[in-house]
């Protein structure tokens, strides 16, 4: 449903990527890993619109999304839930999640609202209360359900537990399974090398700008050269 | 001192900070989401006023009646403003956006001096000069009426600010740029929005202002310094802040002016200005 095609991007003068070619099939998860500044965030914000690439394309269930504005490619179903979380800090828990069907699924919100605050109960409990007042791991649950209530296609998590406890840790790799099981498709953006590959179907690992290895999550955990530079094993 | 001299005083005070928080309100409401002191608020304010001016003068509109019809217009106005030239020419840096609303400001202002000339121009309507007795006061009704429109305006701002997709938007936009546009908020068209009720609030004002006030070219100064300081008084950003704010700084002008003599009610507002930026300079209602 994803196909990213000779992506070149980055910022101003800059280019960080230099041709990548991505892709998620229907059904999928799938992980991309790469050390710090390797430019992970910069493929997403590509994907979502908010930077428009150097160069390449970037399709979308069908349709040319490179350089498209933010919204048209929510309205599409690609829904990313930021590193940082990036919740509305103002606002409350409820109206965050509102916020979520801001453009798609606004038809279904009630309902939504229901099924977010049946996946993170915690949420409901401070339904209240003002996004900034949440711990670190409540505002990345808030972030996740302010994504589900867009109703995604495809969805983009970056960095899902930087900064979560291990127990969160494992809670979070939990929910990627569980989401993937209802059918939803998920590019998940992570450090966390080890949980990834056994929560993704395939990987791909970026290096310098390029990808420097792909393949079957499995094979890649298998991998004596990707144990050695990224497990420390 | 009598109590009936105070208690009118006070009513005074109170009906003038009425007429002064839809100016304010705009002004914090620019401020919250866009981060920048909105220079051309007086001009615009004038702007609206003349229209007041002219579609009762030339059509014969009551400026009550025209509300509707200036909210709309301003609204108009403000977004245009926006999309045109404000966030064309900012390029997003604060610094350009205080630029041309100040550029702005002096160009409506210098236009205004060439077609208007420097006279102040009052309007008489049938319920000008109409007194009524509130309490120990007897205060004209166009002052009355002012207070009353302006709050209820201002509470329904405040409700669709509250309970809107497009109020929710605005302030997350305020606070959270990234995470709007991933919801598929259209943050530039939200500032325009933004910006467009702020200035939308100023044709409101300006209706209810004009059966009771002059219009002149300069006569946006006046209200816009008086704003400020209520928007820093109440917390630069804060609606409430901006409402009560309005309030307070009323019943200063006005308390002063009975303690110490009409020409120097406006002190007491120079003077709070002053406390409060060296007390509390993020404002009442800051957190
Ligand atoms: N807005 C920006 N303007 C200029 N350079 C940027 C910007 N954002 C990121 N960069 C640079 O682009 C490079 C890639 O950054 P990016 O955030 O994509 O890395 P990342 O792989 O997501 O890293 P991390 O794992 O730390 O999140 C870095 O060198 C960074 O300094
Ligand atoms: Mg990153």
């Amino acid at each position: 449903m994803l196909e990213v095609r000779g992506l070149r991007a980055g910022y101003g003068e800059v280019e960080i990527l230099h041709g990548m070619d991505i892709d998620v099939a229907e059904g999928e998860v799938v992980a991309v890993l790469g050390s710090n500044g390797v430019g992970k965030s910069t493929l997403n914000n590509n994907l979502s619109g908010i930077c428009v690439p150097f160069g390449g394309s970037i399709r979308f269930c069908g349709e040319d999304i490179a350089g498209a504005n933010p919204a048209r490619i929510v309205d599409l179903g690609l829904i990313q839930v930021p590193e940082g979380r990036r919740v509305f800090p103002n606002l409350s828990v409820r109206e965050n999640l509102e916020l979520g069907s801001y453009r798609r699924g606004k038809a279904a919100r009630a309902r939504n609202l229901g099924r977010v605050t049946r996946i993170f109960p915690r949420l409901m409990e401070r339904f209240g209360q003002m996004a900034a007042t949440l711990s670190g791991g409540e505002q990345q649950m808030l972030a996740i359900g302010r994504g589900l209530m867009s109703e995604p296609r495809l969805l983009i998590l970056d960095e899902p537990t930087l900064g979560l406890s291990p127990i969160l840790v494992d809670e979070m790799f939990e929910l990627i399974g569980e989401l993937n099981g209802e059918g939803l498709s998920i590019l998940l953006i992570e450090q966390n090398a080890v949980q990834s590959l056994e929560a993704a179907d395939r990987a791909y690992i970026i290096e310098h700008g390029v990808v420097a290895m792909s393949g079957p999550a499995a094979e890649l955990a298998g991998s004596p050269d990707l144990r050695a530079r990224y497990l420390g094993l | 001192m009598d109590a009936t001299i105070l208690g009118a005083a006070v009513i005074n005070g109170l009906l003038l900070g009425g007429s002064y928080a839809l100016v304010a309100v705009g002004l914090t409401l620019i401020y919250g989401v866009l981060h920048i002191i909105n220079f051309a608020h007086g001009s615009m304010l004038m702007l609206a006023m003349y229209g007041a001016y002219f579609l009762l003068m030339k059509a014969k509109i009551d400026p009550y009646a025209a509300i509707p019809l200036m909210v709309a217009a301003m609204f108009a106005a403000g977004y245009v403003l926006y999309r045109g030239l404000i966030g064309r020419f900012s390029h997003g840096k604060d610094e350009n956006i205080l630029l041309i609303t100040l550029g702005l400001s002096i160009v409506l202002e210098n236009v205004a001096l060439f077609f208007f000339k420097g006279d102040s121009q009052t309007v008489t309507v049938s319920y000008s000069d109409r007194m009524v007795a509130l309490g120990p006061a007897l205060v004209p009704l166009p002052k009355l009426v002012s207070f009353v429109a302006s709050l209820v305006l201002c509470a329904a701002l405040a409700w669709f600010i509250a309970r809107t997709d497009t109020g929710r938007a605005i302030r997350a936009v305020a606070k959270e740029r990234h995470g709007a546009r991933l919801v598929g908020i259209d943050v530039e068209k939200i500032f325009a929005v933004s910006y467009g009720i702020g200035i939308a609030c100023l044709g409101a004002a300006a209706c209810l202002l004009i059966p009771s006030f002059y219009v002149s070219p300069s006569v946006g100064h006046l209200f816009v310094i008086v704003a400020f300081t209520i928007v820093v008084l109440g917390g630069m950003g804060s609606f409430i802040g901006a409402l009560v704010g309005s309030l307070i700084i009323g019943l200063t002008e006005s308390l002063s002016g009975l303690f110490l003599g009409e020409a120097l009610g406006q002190i007491g507002i120079s003077l709070i200005f002053i406390l409060i930026l060296l007390f509390r300079p993020t404002g009442i209602f800051s957190k």
